[in-house]
C-alpha cells in the first residue's frame, strides 16, 4: 500500500480563477486504476461533505476518449500509449507528489476541476469529416472496389484517433494538427474519400483556425503523447493535401 | 387474448418486410420538414438513425451525457459485425444468419424481426464501407471476416479489436455532416430525465443540462430512445461508468412496457475482479476465442499449487489439464455461445478448481495457437520446425498481429505478459437482451415513443451472439427505424410544432425537479457508490450466472429495503446549478434500484432457464439449461407505481420457420 500528495487543479467554473489544493491520500493499491485512486480520494472527500474532484471519464479501458488528465506534466501521465484510465498506480512509488491538472489550451476551456469543453474537436469534424454518402439499401456493394490492403492498413492507423485531445495538451502551441490530419488522412487514403478532398481539408483546416488552436512547428510532442500512436506522417499528408487543395481551389 | 400487439406482417418470412415497406404511409419531402423527432443517445442505434432521419428532412434533436457522440459506449465493441454477405463462401446465407440467431437466443426472440436483421445486415456493411469505415482487408483487397462463437461459418467484419470504434465513428461522421446541415441540433452534456405524453402520445422530454444544471423542455412528434442497455445496475460491468437504465426506466413509468428484464449476458472472457476499488470489468474480445484454449487444472492438488505460487500454469503437464470447453462441446469446442461458456466457467470455479487467489477464474491460454502458427511460418520459410524457440518467437508475431491490442491492453491492467502465460479469465456482465417491448416497427406501447438498439428487447431473445450487437444498433438505426416511423409520422403533417407551455410539461419539469432537490436537500450520511455497490453484490449474488426461487425472493426484499434506505441516507454534495456528477449519479442509482426489484421478479417468474437465464431448478441431468415449452413467451411489465406491483402481460411466440428444439452445441 502507498501514501501519496496529491496536488489537484480545482476551478469551480469556467469563470473562476482556479488553484492547486493538496490531499494526502493514503492506502492506495499498486492494482488501482489511476482513475480509481481518484474514486478512493472523492469518496474522502463525500464522507468529509465535501466536493469531490470533478473529472471526466466513461469507458474506463482507454477507447472512448473521455479521460483527459495531466499528470506530472503528461498528458495521461507517465506510460506512453495509454489513457488516464489504462494507467495503473504501479507506475508510481510510496510518497510520491502526484500533480494533477486538466488539458490546457485556449480551444479547451475548463468547465470544473478537470473537466474541459473539448467541443471545438466536434466542430472541426462537422465542418468536413465525414463522405457525403446517405443511408439507402442501394449503395454498391461493400467488395465492389478493392482496396489496397497498405492503404486500408494506413487509413486504420489514422482512424483510432479517439479525440482525446491529448495531442493538443501535449503541444507548446496547442496545435490540433495531429487530430486533424488523421481525420483528413483517414479518407485522403481511400478512394471513397477522394471525390470531397479538397474541400475536406480545406474546410476542417479553416475550422481549426477559427477555434483558436495553435500552428505546428513540427516539435512532435503530440506524436509522442498520443494513446493510439498516431503518427506524425499523417501531418505530412495533410500539409500535401492542404497545399494540393489550395492550388486547385 | 393479450393487450400486446407485435403488428407483425403477414406473408411468407422472406417477404414480411418487403411487404410491409411497400404497405405503410410514407411521409412526403416538404412535409418532413414541418416535423420534429428527438433522439436519446449517439450510439449506434441513436447516431445512425439521427443521421439517417436528417438525411430523409426531419427536424432531429439529438441528446447525449457524453462531451461528445461519438464517445457513447458502442465504441468500446471490439471484436465485430455479422454480415449474411458470404464473401467466404462457406455456405452463409440470409436464413443461416436467422437461424444462427434464434438457435443462439435459445428460441426466446421474434422470428419476423431477426429475419428483418439478417436480410439488411449485408446493406449495413455496403453502407458503411461507402463512409469510409476501414474494415479490415486482405491481401487482394477484399474485405477479411472471421468466426464468432455458436456459428459454423465466418461472416463476421471487423476493424483489428476495434470495430465498435470505427463503426461509431462512421455515424458519427454521418451525424457531424447534417449537423453542420443544420438538420440536427445536438445538446451533448444533456441528461434525459423525463418523457412528456400528450392526449397519450409521446410529444417530448425533459431533459438536464449537465454543466449548468439547468432543466430544459424540449418537444417533439416523436421520441426514440437508443439508450443501450442496464448491466450497470450490477455495479461492476463491461458497460462505460455513465450507462444507465434512466430514459428507459423514466419510458417505463410513463407506460412504456419492459420486457424480459432477467435476460442479462454475462461474458465468459473477462479479466477477472482484482479488489473492492474496482470501479468497471474489462472485456476481452470473444474473437480470442478463435485461437485461445480454456482450462483449468484437472486435479486439486495443483490448483492448491498454482493458487499458492508453488506451480507455473506452464509446467503444468498436458495430461494434467482439463480443456472443459472441448470436453463438454465437442462440436464448437472453445467457440460454444457466451451463455454456454460464462456457467462452464462457473460451474468449474464452483467446484473448487478456480485458478486464481479469489478462486474466480480460469485460463485462456495461446501457448498451442503460438506453436501452430510458429510452425506454420518456419514451414513457410523453409527453417527448422524443430526449433522451439524460433517456432514459438515466429508464432508469437502471428499473434501479436492478430490481437497485440488486447495483449497489451491485457498486460497494462494484470502486469502479466499473456503471450508468457495464460491469460486469467472469469465472466463479467456485459450486455443486456432484455428491454423495453416494442412491435415490428419499434414503437413502444407508448405510441409515438420509439426504442431501437440495445434499449429494446427484440432480437436477441435470451442470449445474444457475439458481433450481433453492433448488427442490431445499425440495422435499427439506418435501415429500420427511417421507415417504420414514417408510418406514424404520416399522421402528423398538419400536426404543427407541438408547444412546450403546456400543463404536461408543467407537470413533467414539476416531477424533475422534485427528484433533483429531494436528493440535494436529503441530510444523508453515504455516498451513492456505497448504495450502487450493495445493489451491485445483491444483483451478482442472486440473480447472476444462476439463480434460483430462494435468492430471487430474497434479492426482491433486500433491494426494495435497499431503495428505502436509499432514499433515507444517501448524501448528494453541491448543489443543483453546476456540474455535479454525484447528483446524476443518485438519479440514475435510484432506477436501478427500481429496475433491479423487477429484474429478479421477471428471473422469479421465468420457471425455467433459457439462454442468459438459468435456473438452477431447471437444468438437464447434464447440466444444461432446461427450456421448458410453457414460457415460449415475451414478459413484458407494466409499471403501476412500484415494480412490485407491476402487472405482467405475455406475448406468445410462434415458430413457423424453425423448428424449436434442443440448443445443442455438443
Amino acid at each position: 500500500m502507498m501514501n501519496l500528495t496529491l496536488k489537484i487543479w480545482r476551478q469551480k467554473n469556467a469563470s473562476d480563477k482556479g488553484q492547486i489544493v493538496d490531499y494526502p491520500l493514503s492506502g492506495v493499491s499498486p492494482d488501482m486504476s489511476f482513475l480509481e485512486m481518484l474514486d478512493v480520494l472523492n469518496q474522502e472527500l463525500i464522507e468529509k461533505g465535501e466536493q469531490p474532484v470533478a473529472f471526466d471519464h466513461d469507458c474506463r479501458e482507454g477507447i472512448c476518449g473521455t479521460c483527459s488528465l495531466y499528470i506530472n506534466g503528461r498528458a495521461h501521465g507517465p506510460e506512453t500509449k495509454i489513457t488516464a484510465c489504462q494507467l495503473h498506480m504501479r507506475s508510481f512509488k510510496d510518497g510520491d507528489t502526484i500533480y494533477i491538472e486538466p488539458w490546457r489550451a485556449e480551444a479547451f476551456p475548463v468547465v470544473k476541476d478537470l473537466i474541459v469543453d473539448r467541443t471545438s474537436f466536434d466542430r472541426i469534424q462537422q465542418a468536413g469529416g465525414f463522405i457525403s454518402v446517405n443511408t439507402s439499401g442501394n449503395t454498391q456493394d461493400a467488395n465492389a472496389i478493392p482496396i489496397e490492403k497498405e492503404n486500408a492498413d494506413k487509413a486504420f492507423d489514422a482512424a483510432t484517433c479517439i479525440g482525446c485531445g491529448a495531442c493538443v495538451a501535449s503541444c507548446k502551441n496547442s496545435s490540433a494538427m495531429l487530430f486533424v490530419s488523421a481525420k483528413v488522412s483517414q479518407f485522403a487514403l481511400l478512394p471513397q474519400g477522394q471525390v470531397e478532398a479538397t474541400d475536406r481539408v480545406l474546410n476542417m483546416v479553416k475550422q481549426m483556425d477559427e477555434e483558436g488552436f495553435g500552428n505546428c512547428t513540427n516539435t512532435g510532442a503530440c506524436e509522442v503523447e498520443c494513446p493510439k500512436g498516431i503518427s506524425l506522417e499523417n501531418i505530412a499528408r495533410m500539409n500535401r493535401e492542404y497545399l494540393s487543395a489550395s492550388l486547385k481551389g | 387474448m393479450s393487450i400486446l400487439d407485435s403488428k407483425i406482417p403477414k406473408g411468407p418470412l422472406a417477404d414480411k418486410w418487403t411487404k410491409h415497406k411497400n404497405e405503410i404511409n410514407l411521409v412526403n419531402p416538404a412535409n418532413k420538414r414541418l416535423i420534429d423527432v428527438i433522439i436519446v443517445g449517439t450510439g449506434l442505434a441513436g447516431g445512425s438513425s439521427a443521421a439517417t432521419l436528417a438525411e430523409l428532412g426531419y427536424n432531429v434533436k439529438a441528446f447525449c451525457f457524453q462531451d461528445s457522440p461519438r464517445r457513447a459506449h458502442s465504441i468500446a465493441a471490439q471484436g465485430g459485425i455479422n454480415a449474411a454477405k458470404n464473401y467466404q463462401g462457406d455456405g452463409d446465407s440470409t436464413y443461416r444468419l436467422f437461424y444462427d440467431t434464434v438457435k443462439g437466443g435459445d428460441y426466446r426472440s421474434r422470428e419476423a424481426n431477426v429475419h428483418r436483421l439478417a436480410e439488411v445486415s449485408t446493406n449495413i456493411i455496403d453502407q458503411c464501407v461507402a463512409q469510409g469505415v476501414p474494415f479490415a482487408r486482405e491481401y487482394g483487397g477484399l474485405l477479411d471476416n472471421r468466426s464468432f462463437g455458436g456459428v459454423l461459418v465466418s461472416r463476421t467484419f471487423y476493424a483489428k479489436g476495434q470495430t465498435g470504434q470505427q463503426l461509431l465513428l462512421g455515424a458519427y461522421a454521418a451525424m457531424n455532416r447534417q449537423i453542420g446541415r443544420g438538420k440536427i441540433k445536438m445538446y451533448t452534456r444533456h441528461e434525459m430525465l423525463d418523457v412528456v405524453i400528450v392526449d397519450g402520445k409521446a410529444r417530448g422530454i425533459i431533459a438536464r443540462n449537465l454543466v449548468t444544471g439547468e432543466i430544459e423542455r424540449h418537444s417533439a412528434h416523436a421520441v426514440v430512445l437508443g439508450t443501450g442497455g442496464y448491466g450497470n445496475a450490477f455495479y461492476l460491468s463491461t458497460y462505460a461508468m455513465g450507462s444507465n437504465v434512466t430514459a428507459a426506466w423514466k419510458a417505463h413509468k410513463r407506460g412504456a412496457f419492459f420486457a424480459n428484464p432477467c435476460y442479462t449476458q454475462i461474458h465468459p472472457t473477462c479479466i477477472p475482479v482484482s479488489g473492492d476499488h474496482q470501479s468497471k470489468l474489462t472485456l476481452m474480445s470473444e474473437s480470442l476465442r478463435n485461437d485461445g484454449r480454456i482450462w483449468v487444472p484437472k486435479h486439486k492438488k495443483d490448483v492448491d499449487a498454482i493458487r499458492n505460487g508453488s506451480l507455473k500454469p506452464t509446467d503444468l503437464a498436458e495430461a494434467d489439464r482439463d480443456y472443459y470447453l472441448e470436453r463438454r462441446y465437442p462440436a464448437f469446442g472453445n467457440l460454444v455461445p457466451r451463455d454456454v461458456a460464462s456457467r462452464a466457467a462457473k460451474e468449474r470455479c464452483d467446484a473448487g478448481y478456480g485458478v486464481n487467489k479469489t478462486g474466480e477464474a480460469v485460463y485462456l491460454d495461446f501457448a498451442s495457437a503460438i506453436e501452430r502458427y510458429g510452425k506454420e511460418q518456419a514451414y513457410v520459410k523453409g527453417l527448422n520446425v524443430d526449433d522451439t524457440k524460433l517456432v514459438t518467437d515466429l508464432g508469437k508475431k502471428v499473434v501479436e498481429n492478430k490481437y497485440g491490442n488486447l495483449f497489451q491492453m491485457y498486460e497494462k491492467i494484470v502486469d502479466q505478459n499473456p503471450y508468457e502465460t495464460p491469460m486469467m479469465i472469469y465472466p463479467a456482465v456485459h450486455y443486456t437482451m432484455g428491454g423495453l417491448w416494442v412491435d415490428y416497427n419499434l414503437m413502444t406501447t407508448v405510441p409515438g415513443l420509439y426504442a431501437i438498439g440495445e434499449a429494446n428487447f427484440s432480437d436477441h431473445g435470451a442470449n445474444r451472439l457475439g458481433a450481433s450487437a453492433l448488427m442490431q444498433g445499425l440495422a435499427d438505426g439506418y435501415f429500420v427505424l427511417p421507415y417504420t416511423i414514417g408510418d406514424y409520422l404520416a399522421h402528423d403533417i398538419r400536426t404543427g410544432t407541438i408547444p412546450t407551455d403546456t400543463k404536461e410539461f408543467d407537470e413533467a419539469e414539476e416531477n424533475v425537479r422534485a427528484g433533483i432537490n429531494k436528493f440535494i436537500n436529503n441530510e444523508g450520511t453515504k455516498s451513492v457508490d456505497h448504495f450502487h455497490k450493495r445493489l451491485g453484490k445483491i444483483m451478482w449474488n442472486k440473480c447472476g450466472m444462476a439463480r434460483n426461487e430462494k435468492d430471487l425472493k430474497e434479492a426482491i426484499s433486500e433491494i426494495a429495503q435497499l431503495r428505502e434506505e436509499f432514499y433515507k441516507d444517501v448524501f448528494v454534495p453541491g448543489t443543483e446549478n453546476e456540474y455535479n456528477e454525484e447528483l446524476a449519479k443518485a438519479g440514475r442509482v435510484a432506477d436501478f434500484l427500481e429496475l433491479g426489484e423487477l429484474f429478479a421478479k421477471d428471473a422469479l417468474e421465468r420457471e425455467e432457464s433459457a439462454g442468459g437465464h438459468f435456473r438452477d431448478e431447471y437444468q438437464t441431468e447434464g447440466g444444461e439449461a432446461l427450456r421448458r415449452p410453457e414460457f415460449q413467451y415475451v414478459s413484458a411489465w407494466e409499471y403501476k407505481g412500484k415494480p412490485s406491483e407491476a402487472i405482467h402481460h405475455k406475448e406468445e411466440l410462434k415458430y413457423e420457420n424453425i423448428e424449436v428444439k434442443e440448443r445443442s452445441y455438443k
